[in-house]
């Protein structure tokens, strides 16, 4: 046991003396910016102490004993072997502890619980592998895939991961959210279940498919929280962050107001060049595709046919058009892509060089006919 | 076949009956010490290969980014290592245990029903067959991780009904293998061994038992639901036709709680049994031992939800399994409180045995709190689904449930095979794994409280050092079992040559009456009761 | 209470590992037709035939040895136990389905309709849902059905198990009273109503597909109402198919009045089966 310790405090300064560029590392859990999470934080470590304590004083009389009652001492054994008073008091002392520490637990579960007076509510819907976000109060909506240098990094064989700024903790499209108001979550899930947490705001709630579950938050300060799924949701499961932005009312004001304006443009359908069309169709690709079909087009042999050299990718396009916006019953419809935006995904699925591709062509947004609507 | 049959005649005779000759002996034995030994060679094997899957994990995490395995083979080992490891190492070592030592504890002439002894084991084996043939399927073995959860464990491929059938034939072996026990003890003890005399052993496999006949139907149930839901249209866990995917997860949890009890309460038992030899002294509170150990199993069907306490549940649902969870530790404490009472004032030697005994009281405790830490439902919002979680429950089964069961092998292997085995490179071991099982799974404690969450190939890149000195940890706990592996072929072989006598340890006949017999044991014993029976902790 | 003085210790079993094999064989047989590869219904016969010889080995064997008196009183309370122990099993098994039930109807139903602290459920997923039992869900999954009354034919059913039931008994105090005759006779009642329910029942599903559009399919009450139903008729087979061999071993001459564990195990089976269906009827097809 000392042993250990000692091992451990050379263990802790080693691994301290290498933390650079990451430093919001800490041994203990994180106290978190919300009023809630300092709640929760101050039952973390009034329990942890308690049981410190409490291991001091039982490993200590063991220790005690191991030392000095061993028969290489000559220490006679001793024959007791009950003791009714002593056995009633250490029932009773944990049964007093447990009850003092319940009262403040059962304080933060009912703080936690309380969804009512918000002031906003966002649904959030978990799908494999990302967060659909819904503003309920203003219509905004929009998807927060992993971002591409994180994906290119874990998938590619020779992906460095350190070079990658929030490597696995970054999407592409933030939450954004006000500070100072009371905002309530509404989860549910799409196809399995997701779980939403961000430690810094003091819970995760689990998303459950035909089900919705609510929850809370009062962000006080401005600033940038990191999170991930942690509900196990198959494959991809460690490779769907949550990042919140929470911002001062007039910047978040603002914001809502681009995002509505962005989100009512009309579909720019102007010809694009092939260097555009190809690097907004790898982005689409990386989003969308890389999870089944992966980042080189070789598929999962037995899982998902490759990309690469498929007759359906190369040859006409109009059914590949239908195809990827129907889906199957096992691979899912992506009827959400807007026309540019299929027209770049084909473009780059039938030239990419990384797929294997090449079959010399570029689709223009106006290419893309109405096959298949939702 | 019919040549051995020609051996025997079919009727009751009572002299001495060597056991059959060559491979048939294994198969068709009826006899409890060679299931014993069947069992227990089978969960070590199994140790290993759900111990090479750990080693998988622990390689992949050892740096950020993806290195060897595809992610969907990332979850496959998450899932099949904690499978193998459950269902074919810790809970089978525990049934061999039984079945070797409990007629020999309670002076029985063997188990209750010993044919139906033999299927169990070969159930046993026929399941993590089935269980083992899913890695090679199309689509991959489950990935769902052990739990199971619906819809995921849906999307499984081809290996989806053999993993629900594995679960069925495991569950068949674990219930007659449990009813099994139950009736040994219950009608076969020697006269003067009255329930209050048996070994804790004896009393905690009495109440595991128990547990286990009334959860695995419940596991049974819950896959079958699965597989109706997979295959034939119902919607038990399906919202749009009125189910609800949570509904498996009280299900499972009702099994799967208890079923971690099952695999402590042995522990528990055979560390009460090991630390009074060493210590010289009875045990300390022999009755309370007997009533917390049934308190714990019955609160262990009244808690499951707490591992469910972010699926959204009612507050009165979620104070509720608050308060039922954090009753356990009462009843915990005063086995930890025992135990330490029968050290006090004892003349204790430092034999591998109580080594491991020893670590396990400390570690159990250690993983214990972190117990207790995550029944506080709020805090558990933040602690659920982190390695904080893989940390408590590797606590609890590996430096707990594994190293009584190695304690175990030290202490009875010299009356198994009548041979002692190398005392050296047993505290060896011990060491190795002690200090290595602390450096693989304490930081996980420090990962889960930043923010890593479980059951993910890859992290960001501020988990990478404690993931890599966890790795490290593991790498050398891993190697460190083929000294155990080398000292149980050493043993079984001569081992130090010594000719152990049949107490083996100092006074061993006041603690138990399988130290009354010769070592190595005969392959009958007790075919008449015995009179005597030791009452130290009387 | 000791038992062991003789107690009767086989020393080799070949069963065993047969029933093993058979049911291993057939349950991957099983998986493999599920997952629609040809071998599976192969594989299916192969081991349900190891598996049935088994038992017919397995059983005879005992048989055997018992009338051969080589079994004393505690190998006899060692059987009883596992027995006892084995319905306990089964009772759990059954209560997953009963507790299934509960849940579906008390707690996720009428979240789905919007109780409770779910209301945001019903308004944001779900808003044309009501929460009524029967119900196929928010997603009408398989369609209109109509739910199965309780006053026919599984009426007519709880009339049968109790009377058979009766006649069990009735067999019961034939054997002790040593009238082989009202034995026998009580038995065949057993086993013949055993078999008209189950015959009544596979009427009543017959209706349910074919009439009333309802199936397994039919949403959480299809689901629900066929896995009890169907689970429970299993066993009611099973336990008709055990009284059968009772039935042939009593006319064969078997079992004394202290020495009759297999017609106890098959009757303990036959009132637990009995008691299910009671559960049944209350819980599936009255409330
Ligand atoms: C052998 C295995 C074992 C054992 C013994 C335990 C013991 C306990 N476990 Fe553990 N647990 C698991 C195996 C085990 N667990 C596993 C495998 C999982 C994860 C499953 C999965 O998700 O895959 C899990 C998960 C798990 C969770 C869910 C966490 C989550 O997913 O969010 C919780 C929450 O309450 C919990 C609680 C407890 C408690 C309160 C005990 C108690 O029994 C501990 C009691 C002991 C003590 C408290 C120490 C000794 C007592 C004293 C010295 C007395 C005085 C003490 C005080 C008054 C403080 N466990
Ligand atoms: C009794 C149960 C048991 C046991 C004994 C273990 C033992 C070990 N476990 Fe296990 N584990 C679980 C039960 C258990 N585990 C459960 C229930 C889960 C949850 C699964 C889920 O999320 O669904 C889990 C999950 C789990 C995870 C989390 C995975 C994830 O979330 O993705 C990790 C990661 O470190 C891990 C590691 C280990 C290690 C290193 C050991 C070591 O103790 C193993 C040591 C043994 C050996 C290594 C074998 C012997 C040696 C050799 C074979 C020689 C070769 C050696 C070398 C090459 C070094 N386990
Ligand atoms: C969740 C997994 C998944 C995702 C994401 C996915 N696919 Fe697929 N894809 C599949 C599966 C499975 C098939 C095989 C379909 C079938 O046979 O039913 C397939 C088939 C295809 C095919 C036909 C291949 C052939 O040779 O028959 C094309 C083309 C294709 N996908 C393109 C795409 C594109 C483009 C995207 C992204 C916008 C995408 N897929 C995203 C799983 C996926
Ligand atoms: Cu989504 Cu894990
Ligand atoms: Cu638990």
């Amino acid at each position: 046991m000392k042993k250990t310790k000692q091992l451990f405090a050379g263990l802790t300064l080693l691994a301290s003396s290498q933390q650079g560029a990451q430093a919001d590392y800490t041994l203990n859990l994180m106290e978190g910016i919300t009023k809630v999470s300092n709640h929760i934080y101050d039952l973390h470590m009034l329990i942890l102490w308690i049981c410190v304590f409490i291991g001091i004083a039982v490993f200590g009389t063991m220790f005690y004993s191991i030392f000095h009652h061993r028969k290489s001492k000559g220490h006679k054994a001793a024959q007791f072997h009950e003791n009714t008073t002593v056995e009633i008091i250490w029932t009773i002392i944990p049964t007093l502890i447990l009850v003092a520490m319940a009262i403040p637990a059962t304080k933060a579960v009912i703080e936690l619980d309380d969804v009512q007076d918000s002031e906003m509510s966002i649904k959030v819907t978990g799908k494999q592998w990302y967060w659909d976000y819904q503003y309920l109060d203003n219509g905004i909506k929009f998807e927060s895939h992993l971002d591409e240098a994180s994906e290119k990094a874990h998938r590619l064989a020779n992906g460095n991961p350190h070079s990658v700024p929030h490597y696995l903790l970054n999407v592409d499209k933030p939450l954004v959210v006000p500070v100072n108001k009371k905002i309530r979550f509404v989860f549910t899930a799409a196809d399995v279940i997701h779980s939403w947490w961000v430690p810094e705001l003091g819970w995760k709630k689990d998303a459950n498919p035909g089900f919705i579950n609510e929850a809370w938050t009062y962000v006080p300060k401005a600033g940038t929280y990191r999170g991930q799924c942690t509900e196990l949701c198959g494959r991809d499961h460690g490779f769907m962050p949550i990042v919140v932005i929470a911002m001062e009312q007039p910047d978040y004001d603002a914001w809502v107001k681009k995002t509505l304006a962005k989100q009512q443009e009309a579909v720019d359908l102007s010809d694009l060049s092939r260097e555009d069309l190809m690097s907004k169709g790898a982005s689409m690709y990386l989003k969308n595709c890389v999870a089944c079909h992966q980042i080189n087009g070789s598929g999962i042999t037995g899982t998902y046919p490759a990309l690469t050299a498929s007759l359906r990718v190369t040859g006409p396009i109009d059914p590949l058009i239908g195809f990827i916006q129907a889906g199957t019953s096992r691979m899912p419809a992506f009827s959400k892509l807007k026309d540019d935006e299929l027209a770049a995904l084909i473009t780059y699925i039938r030239n990419a060089p990384e797929l294997g591709n090449s079959v010399g062509d570029e689709i223009q947004p106006k290419a893309i006919t109405p096959v298949y609507d939702d | 076949m019919s040549a051995v049959v020609a051996e025997h005649d079919d009727h009751h005779d009572d002299h001495d009956h060597g056991p059959a000759k060559g491979i048939l002996r294994w198969i068709i034995t009826t006899n409890h010490k060679d299931i014993g030994t069947l069992y227990l060679l089978f969960a070590l094997a199994m140790f290993f290969v759900g111990g090479s899957m750990a080693m998988i994990i622990r390689a992949e995490l050892f740096e950020p980014g993806m290195q060897f395995v595809d992610p969907q083979f990332f979850n496959s080992m998450t899932t099949m290592h904690a499978l193998v490891m459950v269902f074919g190492a810790v809970m089978p070592a525990f049934v061999g245990l039984a079945n070797w030592m409990i007629p020999m504890m309670i002076g029985a002439p063997d188990m209750a029903l010993p044919r139906m002894n033999n299927m169990s084991f070969w159930l046993l084996v026929a399941g993590v067959l089935m269980l083992a043939s899913t890695l090679f399927m199309e689509g991959g073995a489950p990935a769902g991780g052990w739990t199971l959860y619906p819809p995921l464990v849906l999307q499984t491929g081809k290996a989806f009904p053999f993993a629900v059938f594995s679960v069925h034939l495991l569950g068949i072996s674990s219930i007659m293998g449990a009813i099994n026990i139950i009736a040994t003890i219950l009608n076969m003890r020697a006269p003067a061994m009255t329930l209050m005399k048996m070994p804790l052993f004896v009393w905690t496999w009495l109440i595991t038992g128990f547990l286990l006949i009334a959860i695995m139907p419940v596991f049974a149930g819950a896959v079958t639901m699965l597989l109706t839901d997979k295959f034939f249209h119902t919607s038990f866990f399906d919202a749009a036709g009125g189910g609800d995917p949570v509904l498996y997860q009280h299900i499972f949890w009702f099994f799967g709680h208890p079923e971690v009890y099952v695999m402590i309460l042995p522990t528990f038992g055979v560390a009460s049994t090991i630390i009074p030899v060493f210590a010289r002294k009875p045990l300390f509170g022999y009755s309370s031992m007997v009533y917390a150990t049934a308190s714990i199993a019955f609160l262990s069907f009244i808690v499951w939800a707490h591992h469910m306490f972010t699926v959204g549940m009612p507050l009165a649902g979620e104070l509720y399994f608050m308060y039922a969870t954090m009753l356990i530790a009462i009843p915990t404490g005063v086995k930890v409180f025992n135990w330490t009472a029968t050290m006090w004032k004892g003349s204790m030697t430092f034999e591998t045995p109580m080594l491991f005994s020893i670590a396990f009281v400390v570690l159990f405790t250690l993983g214990g709190f972190t117990g207790l830490m995550m029944s506080i439902a709020p805090v558990d919002f933040q602690y659920h689904d982190t390695y904080f979680i893989v940390a408590h429950f590797h606590y609890t089964l590996v430096p707990a449930s594994v190293f009584i069961l190695m304690a175990a092998g030290y202490y009875w292997l010299p009356k198994w095979t009548g041979h002692m085995y190398n005392e050296k490179i047993g505290q060896l071991h011990f060491w190795l794994s002690t200090v290595s099982v602390n450096i693989l799974f304490f930081p996980q404690h420090f990962l889960g409280l930043a923010g890593m969450p479980r059951r993910i190939p890859d992290y960001a890149i501020q988990f990478a050092d404690w993931n890599m000195i966890s790795s490290i940890g593991g790498f050398i706990f891993g190697a460190s079992q083929l000294l155990f592996l080398y000292i149980v072929i050493d043993t079984i072989r001569g081992g130090t040559g010594e000719k152990v006598t049949d107490e083996v340890w100092e006074d061993a006949h006041k603690h138990g009456l399988e130290w009354t017999l010769p070592s190595p044991v005969p392959y009958h014993t007790f075919t008449t009761p015995p009179a005597v029976i030791p009452t130290e902790h009387i | 209470m000791s038992t062991n003085d003789a107690y009767y210790i086989p020393h080799k079993a070949t069963w065993p590992i047969v029933g093993t094999s058979g049911l291993m064989i057939m349950l991957a047989g099983v998986a493999n037709f599920l997952n629609g590869s040809p071998i599976g219904t192969t594989m299916i016969y192969v081991g349900l035939l190891m598996f049935i010889v088994m038992l017919g080995g397995w059983f005879a064997l005992q048989s055997v040895e018992s009338e051969t008196g080589m079994y004393n009183h505690g190998v006899g309370i060692s059987y009883r136990m596992g027995m006892m122990w084995f319905i306990f099993s089964e009772i759990m098994f059954f209560a997953v389905f009963f507790g299934t039930l509960w849940y579906t109807r008390n707690l996720s139903v009428p979240w789905l309709g919007g109780e409770g602290a779910k209301a945001a459920t019903q308004q944001i997923l779900w808003p044309a849902f009501e929460a009524t039992w029967p119900t196929n869900g928010p997603g009408k999954v398989g369609g209109e059905f109509e739910p199965m009354g309780a006053w026919g034919l599984p009426f007519l059913n709880t009339l049968i198990l109790l009377t058979s039931g009766v006649t069990c008994t009735w067999a019961h105090h034939g054997l002790l009273a040593k009238k082989r005759d009202q034995l026998i006779k009580g038995l065949l009642a057993t086993v013949g109503l055993g078999f008209l329910f189950v015959a009544f029942q596979a009427i009543e599903y017959h209706e349910a597909y074919t009439e009333m559009g309802l199936t397994l399919g039919s949403g959480i009450y299809g689901s629900t109402f066929f896995m009890l139903t169907g689970f429970h008729g299993f066993h009611v087979c099973v336990g008709a198919i055990i009284l059968s061999v009772v039935l042939f071993r009593s006319w064969k001459g078997h079992f004394q009045p202290e020495n009759h564990f297999a017609f106890e195990a098959a009757a303990w089976y036959w009132h637990f089966v009995d008691v299910v269906w009671l559960g049944l009827f209350i819980f599936v097809y009255l409330m």
